[in-house]
């Protein structure tokens, strides 16, 4: 690698200012513009997310109080399943990495194997979050407003039930005030029985999960900027798969190997590890902060 | 026709056995480095709160985009080998897309507190 900026070229082939001026292909640089224009993009997205939660006056809610569930176990797992799908994204970077190195060593069963890896790592984190989203919009049972503007939080042993009062194990527990998520202090936190029944009935809102006008982590925006920016990440995710499986299968009929060059994994895996590197990004600004 | 004024620049990255073990080795050492700044981060981020006091949250923000930043520097560099190219490649990726987001990161910022001292004041 550290041949293509030092080499010297001969004088036949250079252009006409007597200098290649960036001793890159044409089909490098071209990805590489079209990556700039794509982290444009995302940093308008995570701009303006920054805007809406900075300008707002409303309380905003942070990750480490959302996205707290692991699929198949209960508990309480702050953080954790978005760590776990990092660090999927970016071990599925460095198998792309490494069919890059296989590819300059014209290596074409180590360029099978880890880009193989590669689409796995990459289908792995697609199902991680359409496991999040569904888990987002289903919610954890939601909450009522009442009257004098306070909130209480719906809990029973059923979360899928459309009549949670009638649920077995139906309690409240009341909000902060100001706050979407974390309980009030003290005694009076915890409401039961006939009290609970009755203020159910006097609720004014009942709201459960998440959709596109409202939902029960935080403001409106805070579900629509999880949705847009999520959902363009894993667009850009889907298309990345796509794309590898097709460069796989031209390495597995060895289309580049005739061609004498594996340049084309190497373009492929700079849109990958962009995709790797704005999820970097969404883990810090979105989930982090 | 044959087209003789197209560099094949792909053929100059290959190498051998004993530089590819040198440049496996470099990827490792990068994805170790990776793993414990990401580490860091989530422990940060789940348990603070019992480590700090509220106050401290401002340093932990600050740190969790100092942290981005290395993180994202190094998967620029080494594992889209930006950091093996040329000067001036780099310099035309980078430069302009780093002058305009910290205009828009300043404007944004500039904007959304006077947004948000309207919205306390007059609503």
């Amino acid at each position: 690698m550290a041949g293509e900026a030092t080499k010297a070229l001969s004088n036949d082939v250079l252009w006409g200012g007597g200098r290649s001026p960036f001793s890159i292909s044409y089909g490098k640089m071209m990805m590489w513009f079209f990556l700039v224009s794509d982290a444009l993009t995302f940093s308008g997205l995570l701009v303006a997310y920054g805007f809406a939660r900075h300008a707002t006056t409303d309380s905003w809610p942070i990750g480490e109080e959302v996205f707290r569930a692991l699929p198949f176990i209960h508990g309480d797992f702050p953080l954790i399943y978005v760590a776990l799908m990092t660090a999927i994204l970016i071990f599925s970077s460095v198998t792309m990495v490494l069919a890059v190195e296989a590819g300059h060593r014209m290596d074409k069963k180590g360029v099978i194997k880890w880009l193989f890896l590669t689409v796995i790592g990459g289908a792995f984190f697609v199902g991680s979050q359409a496991w999040e989203w569904s888990h987002f919009i289903h919610g954890g049972g939601g909450y009522i407003t009442t009257a004098d503007g306070s909130k209480y939080w719906v809990h029973n042993d059923d979360h899928d039930t459309h009549d949670p009062a009638n649920a077995a194990g139906f309690h409240l527990v009341k909000a902060k005030p100001g706050h979407y998520l974390i309980p009030a202090e003290g005694d009076h936190a915890h409401v039961e029985g006939a009290e609970a029944q009755a203020l159910w009935n006097d609720r004014v809102a009942y709201i459960d999960g998440a959709n596109m006008t409202r939902n029960e982590y935080g403001p409106p925006q805070y579900a629509n900027f999880f949705f847009f920016i999520t959902g363009f990440h894993g667009f850009h995710v889907f298309s990345g798969v796509v794309i590898n499986l097709i460069v796989l299968l031209m390495v597995m009929r060895g289309v580049f190997h005739r061609r004498g060059h594996y340049e084309m994994v190497e373009k492929a895996g700079l849109y990958w590890h962009f995709v790797d590197l704005v999820w970097v990004f969404v883990f810090t600004f979105f989930y982090l902060l | 026709m044959e087209r003789d004024d197209i560099i094949e620049y792909s053929l100059d990255a290959h190498h051998g056995e004993e530089e590819g073990r040198r440049i496996r080795r470099k990827i490792w050492v990068v994805t170790g480095l990776l793993a414990v700044v990401t580490t860091i981060e989530v422990a940060v981020g789940a348990y603070w709160k019992q480590w700090f006091d509220a106050s401290a949250w401002h340093m932990i923000k600050l740190l969790y985009v100092v942290l981005t930043l290395v993180k994202a520097g190094y998967i620029v560099a080494v594992f889209m080998h930006l950091g093996d190219e040329r000067r001036n490649i780099r310099a035309i990726i980078l430069l302009p897309y780093a002058l305009f987001i910290l205009y828009l990161l300043f404007i944004a910022i500039w904007e959304s507190n006077y947004v948000h001292r309207l919205w306390t004041e007059f609503l």
